[in-house]
């Protein structure tokens, strides 16, 4: 496997951005590595009470929490930290991880039984491109470049992975932008 | 050159092949892995009921092929290394979980219920593979036809190897030249068959691994053009994870047809040639399962347990997000779940005491972004 991929290039979310557009999930559908279907969540967060759209790509966890309740050792990180959709081989479609993902990322496909995911384009990332969604993304809630070029954009902002999930933290390869001054997402 | 000459250099070259295995065995036991003491004695343990059963299967070794040897002790390494990772693998919480769960629901009360369902589902997702055709036509005939190749080839080899089955001439019959001759196939022993010499029963059962070696060969095809022109199977392969098990499976069906070919048309002369290059493609196939692509195969019918839970639960019944306040996953997974994820050492209980994975996957998108909202609304700032 040749492989182009950046390092220096990094994915940033700023869900508060999100428009709703679904720009992000036409596009997300044309990755190859996804079989032409589309792997991005854009959903609305409490429809009664706003119209809050949120969006939502794999966060590449360090120690990813799907991986490790796969029970078919399906799912695996490379050595960019990118978390890889199930071997196709291997998955037996239990849905561990769609249940057990903290950011709701894992789609169970039915007809195939079997789960997928987003993988950051890995055939574009690996190629050097800019994963699909965040070519699109007209209100930049998505952005994939480097550090310097986010502090530039937005510099009240800090790129943060850290997410605390009650007793448990979460570190991951995607930042999301927050305040500056944060260090992490608490959710609860 | 002379046949003893000949001979001699065949036996070398098994020699050569069983020193191999063992070096490799060594090597793969002590650099690679830690020993897994349990995976270990289990593993042994099935070796040697299997060695007996090769002893006692082929009649104290009278039915034995002793030109077999280097194969028997593939198959004999092959299902150690299978063993060997199956109850590693085992060992792995959600592993055990889904094992544990799927034996005890086959044989709760639901048993012939469930036994019915694990019947249809053997047939559909193993025997035909039917969950592969919604991903592509090409790719259901490609699996299709190399794993159907591959069973039957399984079916016939294995047992052959470990002198189980053997084939004889009926005696009666081989007397009188005029005479049909019948031929008869034994399993552990006890004649199982008898088929006329020369019939299209005999054909077919003579080159019954010629014809798995077309199926094989078609499907590895069928899968080599895949991987050459899809994009994304370009962008994630690996020689060794994806390439070299059709490498593999095509070396070990051309060389076994090989056989054929030489003794159909070259009246035998390239025999030895044939044999061993099939044997040592045959040979690296068995000692490659445990580790690489082909470990699919022992994992697979582990899709069956998945398919009994899931019944299993929806009878239980279902998970209600408090989010989106609709059913989402069956209640005996999300709880089978928190067990595990509390095993592996991921926490996911809030400070009021109920659990991040209560919410769908929907709504944990949704907490993810109120909680970022809210972090925006304390700095007072939306955007920045």
């Amino acid at each position: 496997m040749t492989t182009y991929y950046k390092t220096e290039m990094e994915f940033f979310v700023d869900m508060q951005r999100c428009i709703g557009c679904k720009a992000c999930e036409a596009a997300c559908a044309e990755c190859e590595t996804n079989g032409q279907q589309s792997m991005i969540h854009v959903n609305y967060v409490e429809r009664a009470v706003t119209i809050q759209t949120t969006v939502q790509v794999c966060m590449h966890c360090d120690d990813p929490v799907c991986a490790n309740v796969c029970p078919a050792d399906a799912i695996s990180k490379d050595e960019f930290g990118v978390v890889h959709t199930a071997n196709s081989a291997r998955c037996i479609g239990c849905s561990n991880c769609v249940m057990a993902c903290p950011f709701g990322v894992p789609i169970k496909e039915e007809k195939y039984d079997m789960m997928m995911k987003c993988n950051m384009c890995y055939d574009r990332t690996s190629a050097g491109k800019k994963p699909m969604c965040a070519t699109v993304c007209p209100s930049q809630a998505l952005y994939y470049g480097t550090r310097e070029e986010m502090r530039k954009m937005r510099p009240n902002s800090v790129p943060v992975n850290t997410f605390q999930f009650g007793k448990l933290e979460v570190k991951t390869k995607v930042n999301i932008m927050m305040p500056a001054g944060s260090t992490r997402l608490k959710v609860d | 050159m002379p046949d003893h000459v000949t001979h001699k250099g065949m036996i070398s070259i098994r020699y050569f092949l069983l020193a191999a295995l063992y070096f490799y065995t060594i090597r793969m036991t002590v650099m690679k892995f830690r020993l897994n003491k349990k995976a270990f004695l289990v593993a042994l343990c099935c070796c040697i009921i299997t060695v007996a059963l090769v002893f006692y299967g082929s009649r104290k070794l009278q039915n034995f092929d002793a030109a077999l040897i280097a194969y028997l002790f593939g198959t004999v390494f092959a299902l150690f290394g299978i063993i060997y990772r199956y109850c590693v693998w085992l060992q792995r919480p959600p592993t055990w979980m889904y094992f544990k769960r799927g034996w005890q629901l086959l044989f709760s009360k639901s048993f012939v219920e469930y036994a019915g369902l694990s019947i249809q589902k053997l047939v559909r997702n193993i025997a035909f593979q039917r969950f592969i055709y919604p991903r592509g036509k090409a790719r259901w005939w490609g699996h299709f036809l190399l794993a159907t190749g591959c069973l039957l080839a399984f079916s016939v080899t294995i047992p052959l190897t470990l002198g189980w089955i053997h084939f004889t001439m009926n005696p009666a019959t081989s007397i009188d030249p005029a005479d049909t001759n019948l031929y008869e196939a034994h399993l552990f022993g006890f004649k199982v068959m008898e088929f006329k010499l020369g019939s299209w029963i005999a054909f077919f059962i003579f080159h019954i691994l010629n014809w798995c070696s077309w199926l094989v060969i078609i499907g590895c095809l069928l899968f080599m053009r895949r991987r050459l022109t899809h994009a994304g199977q370009i962008a994630t392969q690996t020689f060794e994870g994806d390439w070299l098990p059709l490498i593999l499976l095509i070396g070990i069906s051309v060389t076994g047809l090989g056989l054929t070919y030489d003794y159909e048309f070259l009246k035998g002369k390239t025999y030895e040639f044939m044999a061993v290059t099939h044997a040592v493609t045959v040979i690296l196939f068995l000692i490659w399962i445990p580790f690489g692509k082909f470990f699919h195969i022992i994992q697979r019918p582990a899709q069956v347990g998945a398919h009994l839970y899931k019944k299993e639960g929806e009878k239980k019944g279902m998970a209600v997000c408090p989010h989106t306040h609709k059913p989402f996953a069956t209640q005996m997974h999300i709880d089978d779940l928190k067990t595990v994820t509390t095993e592996l050492g991921f926490d996911f209980t809030l400070e009021d005491g109920s659990s991040h994975l209560d919410l769908s996957p929907e709504g944990k998108r949704s907490a993810l972004a109120k909680a970022h909202l809210k972090a925006r609304e304390e700095s007072g700032k939306f955007f920045g």
